[in-house]
């Protein structure tokens, strides 16, 4: 998923404060579990920010709506009625779903409330890592599952390099070496000898690299 | 034991303090609550393992986003003791009492008592 952390609250305050009446939009999805801008995380930054308007003797009204997706127009479209009596939103969605927001409802100021990280994955409670990059061209059949692209500061295709020690990287002692990992992967599956196989240089092209990309299925296309 | 403490003070039992969310705190001081807190089971006896660990955490969760927006954190506390400690539970409550008074009304219901007037 998608894992966002939530913006320190005097940012959001500086964002917003010229507004009377702002809409605090959460989103279902990845947020909400990366627990960043869920329908919880939304109640209890409307009520900070309630109480932060009212102590500075502020009328604002905030009002808070938790939408299934942000990132799909249907879903959107939900708020459609009422987005009129907004002056400004404050997506708590990613940077996908707030920028979606902001294309659907282009007279209205859209502000994000989060500050999307990586596509990872839930470690432990309230942990989340990073696993995947979205470099558009997956190698993980030939890296025993583990990621080089994301999980390695280099992005090293034949690796270690030298600054893995007892199977952590030189960047800090609590990130695992991704190729340690490799390794150690393969050995257990009994595929060794693919590790002894050059990995040919990556085509970077369906990375960001590439420009913005575009995905078209056909076959569900109208 | 027949013990008294302040009268101000209004009681919500929770089977445990892990059962406490951030958004009871919260709301408690948005409506009106001039302080709030948390008196848990000491630390390590919980019967539920972490429950009045993880009250604590929300606590100072709590606290930081008061300080944040100017209401004050230390209007939410936290508190352990154990169930056997009667005149500790009074004492914390004059406490808590002393300090919440010390610190003034709730600001937000100044605000709101100055709109009514």
């Amino acid at each position: 998923m998608i894992v966002a952390q939530q913006k320190p609250i005097e940012e959001i305050i500086e964002e917003i404060k010229g507004y009377q009446k702002i809409l605090i939009a959460g989103c279902n999805e990845c947020v909400t579990v990366c627990e960043a801008g869920g329908k919880k995380e939304v109640a209890i930054l409307s009520s900070a920010l309630r109480m932060y308007f009212k102590n500075q003797g502020k009328d604002v009204v905030i009002d808070e709506v938790t939408l299934e997706r942000q990132c799909d127009r249907e879903y959107l479209e939900e708020i459609g009625n009422r987005v009129d009596q907004y002056d400004a939103i404050l997506s708590l969605a990613c940077g996908v779903g707030a920028q979606f927001m902001s294309e659907k409802y282009i007279e209205k100021p859209v502000y994000p409330g989060v500050n999307t990280c990586f596509m990872g994955a839930n470690e432990a409670r309230g942990v989340w890592t990073e696993r995947c990059q979205g470099c558009g061209e997956c190698i993980l059949a030939r890296t025993g599952g583990i990621c080089p692209v994301s999980r390695c500061a280099k992005r090293l295709f034949n690796g270690p390099c030298g600054g893995s020690t007892n199977g952590k990287c030189e960047i800090s002692k609590d990130v695992d070496c991704a190729w340690q990992l490799i390794v150690d992967h393969l050995k257990a599956l009994g595929r060794l000898d693919d590790y002894e196989k050059l990995m040919p240089i990556k085509d970077w092209s369906t990375e960001r690299a590439g420009g913005p990309r575009k995905v078209v299925k056909e076959d569900v296309e109208i | 034991m027949r013990l008294s403490y302040p009268s101000n003070i209004r009681i919500i039992r929770l089977p445990c303090t892990g059962k406490v969310d951030i958004l009871h705190l919260m709301k408690a001081i948005e409506q009106g609550a001039d302080g709030v807190y948390v008196v848990g089971c000491m630390e390590g006896e919980c019967r539920f393992k972490a429950g009045n660990l993880r009250a604590r955490k929300r606590v100072e969760y709590v606290q930081k986003i008061l300080d944040t927006i100017g209401v004050g954190g230390e209007r939410v506390q936290m508190y352990n003791l154990s169930s056997g400690e009667g005149p500790k539970f009074a004492q914390y409550a004059e406490e808590m009492t002393e300090k919440i008074t010390a610190l003034g009304p709730n600001p937000l219901k100044r605000i709101k008592d100055k709109k009514v007037a």
